[in-house]
């Protein structure tokens, strides 16, 4: 916004300006002023409300005995950290800690190479480029119970196709049981968490290869480096900031996968595919303990709050622009 | 010279070659999608079915489906078109006013909104429950609007800020001199000049609210109240005696974004990078 509209307004400090007009005037650059800040108004109290309110909420709520009791009573006594101790101190925890980086690190891996393999491929000029790449977008529109709808079928032991499939190419001599078996099911999940992920990173990497120069293969080449070569001294050096924004927003994004897993597995067999969100729901939805289940969900926030930090310090000067 | 004439020409003869391997991929990709549509049309009664295409195509399916699951569809269809009608009336006269109102506290502001997209979903819906409990909103159509509105305002303001930073406020200016107020000048000006991105924040409430599984999942309880989502988890949760309704309950489920990746194509795509990273 230019000066200029800032000052039009204000008489010439020089010119004798009559006394009414001014103070009308200043009246209403006060008006001006306040239909402004009504323009955020109602926003800003919707983040308030959807997103201030509920983390300070859970926040106390974490040292809270908040339980299926406060709803009649209206009394949740508070009890210093032992919401915090008895959901670390139980033996799912670790389970759920574990399962927790091993689906965010593979689904962010086998998201992120994939991605990158295609975003590469697509950025070569070809027929039908546009419409090819639009249509790979179809799995990330899907709602993720749909898309975990779709993968039980095929995933089913008895006649999901997967299973016919492999056996009939002489892969496997009987069923796998891709959800029902402890030490499958959370590959499974990953996997099918991996498919969700694609067309996410596929199209932020395609934008960021679309914003490399040219020029810059063009002097490469001359130089010589093609290729691996072009991809790893002008690419990726370029790529860098797109890479980091896709990774870190892909682990904020997948440290709170619900859907999927309840979809699939429901945090099944055994606990196999249990994860810190999921014992969070369950805690406060499931066994209707809400204090417990604060104490989980704000463990999370303090993970995907660690990752928001870098996200923002990379991110830093699209913020300040 | 010739060189550069010889690698166009190798590039031209490998277009055909490089949109084979695409569409390969694409299949492979899509595979479960043209899966749940293979099963949605098998015959209904029986397990999972084999066969590659639907060779004695059935529309039981869709039958059962639209018996057990319609009210669903059109309980989505309200709470994500209210979703929208919410996030926009809230979020563009914000995006407005950080894109071309000179507050001092507009990268805070900017902050927060980034910050509250990373809150995970299980935090808003374990806080709002206590809350909606007291208030009488759970079980309720604008209870789920309002909450499904936490994911389509801040994203609508990163959306429609980045494309309101490129108003010229000399045409603002125009209007004001004719005597417009600045609201006027907003609804007449520059709402018709930012339509596009108006449309791309829309669509993504859209999605994101007929997409919601986890705020109709905790934020109802009495089964009155169940949107598409909540019924297919309802029908994947029992032993599934019917995949050829299951499976097109998720073909309707789809079909939104279906539609929208059909004829807003080049809209989800601005969002899908702008929202992320801008």
């Amino acid at each position: 916004m230019s000066d200029t509209k800032t000052l039009a307004p204000a008489p010439p400090r020089d010119a004798p300006a009559p006394r009414p007009p001014t103070a009308r005037r200043s009246g209403s650059r006060r008006l001006e002023e306040i239909t402004k800040i009504l323009f955020v108004v109602p926003a800003g109290l919707a983040i308030v409300a959807l997103f201030g309110y509920p983390v300070v909420k859970n926040v106390v709520m974490g040292f809270q005995d908040y339980g299926l009791k406060t709803f009649f009573t209206g009394k949740a006594p508070f009890v210093g950290l032992s919401n915090y101790v008895a959901v670390v101190s139980d033996d799912v925890f670790s389970k759920a800690v574990v399962n927790t980086a091993l689906f965010t690190l593979g689904s962010i891996l086998g998201q992120f190479v994939i991605g990158m393999l295609l975003a590469l491929f697509f950025h070569q000029s070809f027929p039908l480029n546009g419409v090819l790449r639009a249509l790979f977008l179809l799995p990330w529109l899907l709602p993720l119970i749909v898309g975990s709808a779709a993968w039980r079928a095929i995933l089913e032991q008895d006649s999901g196709i997967l299973n016919v499939t492999l056996q009939n190419l002489g892969v496997i001599d009987g069923p796998v049981p891709w959800l029902t078996s402890p030490s499958v099911a959370l590959v499974s999940v990953i996997l099918v968490n991996i498919w969700l992920g694609i067309p996410f990173n596929l199209t932020l990497l395609y934008s960021g290869l679309q914003a490399i120069p040219d020029e810059l293969y063009e002097a490469g080449a001359l130089d010589g480096a093609t290729g691996w070569r072009a991809f790893w001294s002008i690419t990726w050096p370029n790529l860098r900031a797109v890479v980091s924004v896709v990774l870190m927003l892909g682990v904020i994004y997948t440290l709170k996968v619900l859907d999927i897993i309840l979809g699939l597995t429901q945090g099944g067999p055994a606990n196999a595919t249990q994860t810190i969100a999921l014992q969070s729901y369950q805690r406060s939805f499931v066994e209707f303990k809400f204090g417990q289940g604060a104490a989980l969900s704000n463990i999370l926030i303090v993970i995907s709050l660690a990752f928001a930090i870098i996200y923002l310090r990379v991110n830093r000067r699209q913020v300040d622009e | 010279m010739s060189a550069i004439v010889s690698k166009g020409q190798a590039r031209h003869a490998r277009g055909p070659v490089r949109t084979a391997i695409a569409i390969v991929l694409l299949a492979l990709l899509l595979f479960p999608v043209y899966w749940m549509l293979n099963i949605s049309l098998q015959p209904s009664g029986n397990a999972l079915s084999g066969t590659f295409f639907p060779t004695h195509p059935s529309l039981d399916g869709y039958r059962a489906a639209i018996a057990d699951q319609g009210g669903h569809l059109v309980i989505s269809l309200v709470i994500a078109s209210g979703t929208v009608v919410l996030s926009l009336l809230v979020a563009a006269p914000c995006a407005y006013a950080l894109a071309q109102f000179r507050f001092r506290w507009i990268s805070w502001a900017l902050l927060a909104i980034l910050i509250s997209q990373m809150i995970p979903s299980i935090v808003i819906a374990n806080a709002l429950y206590t809350a909606y409990e007291r208030i009488g909103l759970l079980d309720s159509i604008p209870g789920l609007i309002v909450v499904n509105s936490a994911s389509g305002i801040p994203f609508g303001i990163l959306i429609m800020r980045s494309f309101m930073l490129g108003v010229p406020p000399s045409i603002v200016e125009a209007a004001r001199v004719d005597g417009a107020g600045l609201v006027r000048a907003f609804l007449s000006i520059v709402v018709p000049i930012s339509r596009n991105s108006l449309i791309t924040a829309g669509l993504f409430a859209f999605l994101f609210a007929w997409s919601d599984f986890i705020y109709a999942l905790t934020l109802t309880t009495k089964g009155q109240v169940v949107p598409v989502t909540l019924g297919i988890y309802t029908y994947l949760g029992a032993h599934i005696a019917n995949w050829s309704a299951v499976m097109a309950t998720a073909v309707l489920a789809s079909l939104p974004a279906i539609v929208l990746l059909v004829v807003a194509q080049r809209y989800i795509s601005a969002g899908a990078t702008g929202g992320a990273v801008k």
